[in-house]
């Protein structure tokens, strides 16, 4: 066991402050310090992506992030992106096009969905798979998965146009 | 997966990573994104009692593209890379390698020095920086000094690098004609089976100078005077491509893993290595 | 009233039963971040366990010292096999009959083996504990290969010998050799080879099926959590059969069974991985009773992919026999099956390889014979139904390499070939020679419709051009075409012949309908990403006459669950699809009396429609379902008793044979060995379809399983017993940039013997894909005299046969 560090870190727009070994990875401070177990666990590697959040701004991979390093970062998780007063479109569209099964990868699939489409809005197939790549799925072989990302692209696109 | 313990400094500056390297000396490693080090942390395959974090560190950001040189900060991500437009225009082959490394969110996390200055064969940021002759910026305590990319690997993970130096920079000089950055793999997130970075300039209807380098087929990045000499002078036709083949071949050593035996990747070596020069000769 | 003015038509769509795409109900938790997994399960007090695992393939094991371990702050406990043996828990049952050590006892069989469990109030300081501890090893020579094993002085297992090391019987009868675990025959021996030493033509062929591993994105886990002051033990965890997994805890811990509870979770994915019983399990039962406190065990991706069910590993030689005109007649077949370090395949007991003898495939085979050898040898133990039926995916890919090669003993066209060779559709119920009794099927429809949709001549017109390209150098690329016809054989499976561990595989359902009518049902299963809530909803709406949307379905709580042998081999559908069903129909009779009685007229007199009852022929005079549930409850009915309940234990007649036909168009750069799947065809029939959208993602995430498997994914091995293929850097999951899009289409034959004449899918497009996609790779290769070439086809293995058929110049 090692010193502890004092961390700060906001979660979804809530700010939390804690006492951590710094070889706590952030997976685990999300899912067993905080009680956020949206993002899963598949690979320890940095290969699967089920762990994906957005760290200021950018899509990362948890398990391969110390919680040390992500003092005073921004973090959202799939908790933060939707929740049932107001569902994200992605969310919506992933039930609408069958885009999960055994639901474990989703929401990593579904936080990293989120920046793919801030990154590119209106993405080609190609651009889907490309973009999506850091995420593995077991079940659905990807092809729902990226009708479903195209089909909340739309609707975002249309919301927006909507708008202006 | 559960690294062990270790002590975190975050300092602010470069003298502060100077201190705590000269204070801890083999109990301290520097850590860019963690991409590399951290899995092996993970695997307890790389006991670190002093992890260094690099990103507070004051200038070690920033891409800068001058008249003749390009500056990329240590700290530079591989997305950054893709998505600055002036390097695109400036240096594309950059940008090509940069989408063949990972996928999304490990670009996000991966620098261009970790990259370079981790020393693992399977990097690809070492080849391409030989094939664009960069210049790496080491700063320690005693001071700063250049190692040619080309000079700066020695074996799996041994480089010119001190232990208590820092690579903070890159300097490219503004590469001319075409560029190709070839590469295969297995799957998204794999290392290259072979890749080749190649870069070409063209004088009338001759090659007029080519710098070739190859991933992963040797303990080190290979770059291979003998491929871009080759090629000099003449049209890059079949006899040029044959002979730049020959020559990279005896300058590469790989050895047998998942991806294959040594005879299949010789020869997948010799394929993408053409196929980059046809690339690179067609964009020249 | 609305119903009134609902058109029969709107009638049926609200009930969303049957045949439509409802929307899955299972999503909304799943999308949001709030399912529940049993990593997800928190505890007060909980304490963590992890393995001590072998470094070495075999060794013998002098020494444990912990000392040093339990010195770590955090760390309160070092299980060893020392420990576990006054309990007689240092060995435990496997479910294929042998026994499986659960700490190394005195030596290790497969590297990454159970040595030790830490148990710590962190995972921090279990992996800190785990390093502290010394665990000395004396080598032992290792054998990775099966033929050697059968050859060799070394005895693996000292348990399983007598004197001069003899071999001892095993739980599938007399052994050969003290490496040797068993002889499995099916079909006649001598009139079959009677058949081929006289036959016109013979195909030989010998094939490797290598090893590999399911590999769900969520790895393997549970919390055991011991009340010592009530003397109950839950125990959650990631398990397909939790009521076959309370019978085993209760069997092996002497807690009886009323006093375990066992908790399937959500589940993420499971693919044949969680069928099994292992150490971590135990460990952690253990362990909660010494600390009185919840435990925790959850493998790492290492752990999963190095020491938890692998797949496959079968050698397999054949020879089919036909005449000068391609009509089959004889087939033989003999495999070496790897069994690793202990037997602990997860087949029904009386099938020690499974359903190997459905090798047969769709063909009017008259005469076949196989014979299967089971060896030890040091590498993990497993043997899981990787996605399929019991063995039936190696039995499918056996056949189809057969047709192929016999294709081009031939010189026949391989879809030709298998036209002239399927079971007939006049022919069914068909008896084939190695003993099932296939229910139904149409497989010359299916295949005409397939090879039609991708123009199949059109498709070989072209691949003769791309020949003649290729020798004119004007492409480097070739192109494969990939058939596979493939018969599945699912739902295990009538108690008569079909049980695991003594536990027949029947499976059930329990309805409770509430009286304002909607209903709870639960079912022996257990869902891990095939979206049961949603699916067996409908098919009690279709038969209750309740919306499905006021259905919930529950599974996996032992409590509340009616006993059930849970969800592998694509056993939910056909058999508590079927329970399901059945149980309907005896609220549907109950219903009906209710409905006679408030209705004034005779029971006989009233008729189901869709979510009522008539009078038949005065549609005008019904009572809903609805009215009815209300009734069941509320209203005095002399002679029935109040509420409207039922349970189905369903013991099936028969497997269900579900069938399909793939087409695979494949580009192959012969320099570098790179494979680009042009295009995939997919037709499946999988009888009656409850809900088109999930079959179609179950065919989508099936082929791509199929594709992993056939295109790279393997745990291999090296000389030295080392996992080569640890990671997901090595171990081939494809992501979304190497998947292609699937076309999907269907034929519909229903099971004469299922109550709605379904037969499952979720395992067709694995067992039918990997050899499409094999035999694409080889197909490309036909033409400059490909007979055969092993799976995994890599890169470097592409390659390689280009490389000696001389295509490199």
């Amino acid at each position: 066991m090692t010193k502890k560090m004092h961390i700060t870190i906001t979660v979804n727009g809530k700010e939390e402050e804690f006492l951590a070994e710094p070889r706590e990875l952030l997976i685990y401070t999300l899912r067993e310090r905080l009680n956020i177990t949206g993002p899963h666990i598949g690979c320890d590697t940095s290969h699967c992506g089920a762990c994906t959040v957005t760290l200021n701004g950018k899509s990362v991979k948890s398990c391969t992030m110390f919680v040390a390093q992500a003092d005073g970062a921004e973090v959202e998780t799939i908790e933060g992106i939707g929740g049932p007063d107001a569902l994200h479109p992605l969310q919506v569209a992933f039930k609408e096009h069958h885009g999960l099964q055994c639901g474990f990868c989703t929401p990593g699939m579904i936080t990293r969905a989120t920046k793919l489409l801030e990154e590119i809005p209106n993405p080609t197939e190609e651009e889907i798979r490309f973009g999506m790549a850091g995420n593995i799925c077991r079940c659905t072989g990807y092809q729902n998965i990226v009708k479903s990302i195209q089909a909340a692209a739309a609707e975002m696109s249309a919301a927006k146009e909507a708008a202006e | 997966m559960i690294p062990a313990g270790f002590e975190y400094h975050r300092p602010r500056d470069l003298e502060g990573v100077l201190a705590l390297l000269d204070e801890h000396g083999d109990d301290a490693r520097v850590m860019a994104g963690g991409h590399s080090l951290i899995p092996m942390m993970k695997l307890r395959m790389a006991d670190v009692p002093h992890l260094i974090d690099l990103q507070a560190v004051d200038g070690l950001a920033g891409i800068e593209i001058g008249a003749d040189e390009i500056r990329l900060g240590a700290m530079v991500t591989q997305t950054e890379i893709i998505g600055h437009a002036g390097l695109a225009e400036a240096a594309p082959i950059l940008r090509e390698a940069a989408l063949q490394i990972a996928d999304p969110q490990v670009r996000n996390m991966g620098t261009v020095g970790g990259n370079i200055a981790n020393g693992d064969p399977g990097n690809d940021m070492p080849g391409l920086m030989q094939c664009l002759d960069a210049r790496f910026t080491l700063v320690g305590s005693g001071g700063v000094r250049e190692v040619a990319a080309r000079e700066f690997y020695e074996a799996a993970y041994m480089t010119a690098r001190e232990d208590e130096e820092v690579l903070t920079a890159v300097t490219i000089p503004r590469p001319a004609g075409g560029h190709a950055y070839e590469k295969q793999k297995r799957k998204i997130g794999d290392y290259a089976t072979a890749a080749a970075a190649v870069q070409i300039a063209k004088e009338g209807r001759a090659c007029a100078s080519a710098a070739i380098a190859m991933t992963n087929l040797s303990d080190t990045p290979v770059f291979s005077e003998g491929a871009g000499a080759a090629l000099v002078g003449t049209a890059v036709d079949a006899a040029a491509l044959a002979a730049a083949s020959e020559a990279m071949l005896g300058d590469i050593d790989p050895t047998e893993d998942n991806r294959g035996p040594v005879a299949f990747k010789r020869h997948v070596a010799g394929v993408i290595l053409r196929r980059a020069i046809e690339r690179a000769w067609s964009r020249a | 009233m609305k119903d009134e003015v609902d058109t029969r038509e709107d009638r049926v769509a609200n009930l969303k039963g049957m045949g439509c795409s409802r929307k899955r109900v299972e999503d909304a938790r799943f999308t949001q971040g709030k399912g529940n997994y049993v990593d997800d399960i928190k505890l007060d007090g909980m304490l963590f366990g992890d393995f001590v695992r072998s470094p070495y393939a075999h060794a013998r094991i002098t020494s444990i010292d912990i000392e040093e371990a339990l010195k770590v702050p955090g760390v309160l406990a070092v299980l060893t096999a020392a420990d576990l043996e006054p309990l007689g828990l240092h060995w435990m049952p496997t479910l294929a009959g042998d026994k499986q050590m659960v700490l190394a006892d005195g030596k290790v069989l497969f590297q990454g083996q159970e040595v030790a469990f830490v148990v710590a109030e962190d995972r921090y300081a279990a992996a800190d504990g785990i390093e502290a501890v010394v665990v000395e090893y004396e080598e032992l020579p290792v054998i990775v290969d099966p033929f050697e094993s059968l050859k060799s002085d070394v005895v693996l297992r000292e348990d399983t010998v007598g004197e001069d090391s003899a071999p001892i019987d095993g739980a599938h009868g007399p052994r050969k050799h003290h490496n040797h675990i068993f002889t499995w025959e099916a079909g006649d021996k001598a009139p079959t080879e009677e058949v081929i030493a006289n036959a016109e033509v013979v195909a030989e062929e010998t094939m490797y099926y290598h090893r590999t591993h399911p590999c769900p994105l969520e790895t393997c886990g549970c919390v055991a959590s011991m009340d010592k002051v009530n003397g109950k033990l839950t125990l959650w965890g990631t398990f397909q059969a939790p009521h076959a997994i309370r019978t085993v805890v209760s069997l092996i811990s002497g807690i009886e069974e009323h006093n375990i509870r066992v908790i399937s979770p959500d589940i993420g994915g499971g693919f044949g991985n969680k069928v099994g019983a292992y150490p971590g399990y135990v460990c952690s039962v253990v362990a909660s009773i010494v600390t009185g406190k919840p435990v925790k065990w959850i493998e790492d991706r290492m752990d999963n992919l190095m020491t938890t069910a692998f797949a496959r590993d079968y050698w397999m030689s054949g020879k089919i026999s036909a005449t000068p005109e391609g009509k089959i007649t004889a087939l033989r077949c003999q495999v070496t099956a790897d069994h690793g370090g202990f037997d602990a395949c997860a087949d029904p007991t009386k099938f020690p390889a499974g359903f190997m003898n459905i090798c047969t495939g769709s063909y009017d085979i008259p005469t076949a014979y196989l014979e299967v050898d089971g060896v030890y040898t040091n590498k993990a133990p497993g043997g899981v139904s990787y996605r399929c039926s019991f063995r039936v995916t190696e039995a499918v890919y056996f056949i189809e390499r057969m047709i192929e090669v016999l294709a081009i003993e031939l010189g026949m066209d391989a879809a030709e070939l298998r036209r002239i060779n399927f079971i007939k559709k006049e022919q069914f119920p068909y008896k084939a020679a190695l003993g099932w009794e296939y229910d139904s099927g149409d497989y010359h429809t299916a295949w005409d419709k397939a090879l039609k949709a991708v123009d199949y001549d059109a498709l070989r017109a072209e691949q003769v051009q791309r020949v003649e390209d290729f020798k004119a150098g004007k492409t480097r690329k070739l192109m494969g075409i990939g058939l596979s016809f493939f018969t599945e054989i699912v739902g295990a499976g009538p108690v008569k012949n079909c049980d695991i561990l003594g536990l027949g595989m029947f499976d059930s359902c329990e309805i409770r309908i509430h009286p304002t009518g909607s209903a709870i049902a639960r079912l022996g299963t257990i869902s891990q990403g095939q979206g049961h809530a949603t699916t067996f909803a409908q098919i009690l709406a279709s038969e209750i006459g309740l919306p499905a949307d006021s259905i919930t379905v529950e599974e996996g709580d032992t409590d509340t669950a009616p006993y059930g042998l849970g969800t592998y081999g694509s056993r939910s559908t056909p058999v508590a699809g079927a329970a399901t069903a059945m149980a309907g129909r005896k609220i549907r009779a109950k219903a009906q009396m209710i409905a006679a009685y408030l209705l004034e007229v005779h029971d006989d007199d009233v008729e189901f429609d869709v979510d009522r009852f008539v009078v038949k022929g005065a549609p005008e005079k019904f009572k809903t379902m609805k009215e009815i549930a209300f009734a069941a409850y509320n209203q005095a009915i002399p002679g029935i008793e109040p509420g409207l309940e039922a349970v189905s234990y369903y013991d099936p007649p028969n497997m269900t044979y579900p069938f399909g036909a793939y087409v695979c168009v494949m580009d192959i750069d012969v320099d570098t060995g790179v494979p680009d799947i042009r295009r995939f065809y997919a037709l499946d029939d999988c009888g009656t379809r409850i809900n088109p959208m999930i079959i179609e993602g179950q065919v989508h995430g099936g082929l791509t399983e199929a594709l992993a498997v056939a295109l790279g994914q393997e745990i291999a091995y090296d000389n030295m017993g080392n996992v080569k293929t640890g990671t997901l850097m090595d171990f081939f999951l494809p992501t979304a940039w190497e998947v292609p899009n699937y076309e999907t289409d269907f034929t519909v034959t229903p099971s004469p013997h299922h109550p709605i004449g379904a037969k499952g899918v979720g395992e067709s497009p694995h067992v039918g894909g990997v050899p499409c996609f094999s035999n694409a790779v080889q197909d490309a290769f036909r033409a400059f005299g490909l007979r055969h070439t092993n799976m995994p086809h890599d890169h470097w293995r592409i390659w390689k046969t280009a490389n000696e058929l001389g295509l490199h110049g």
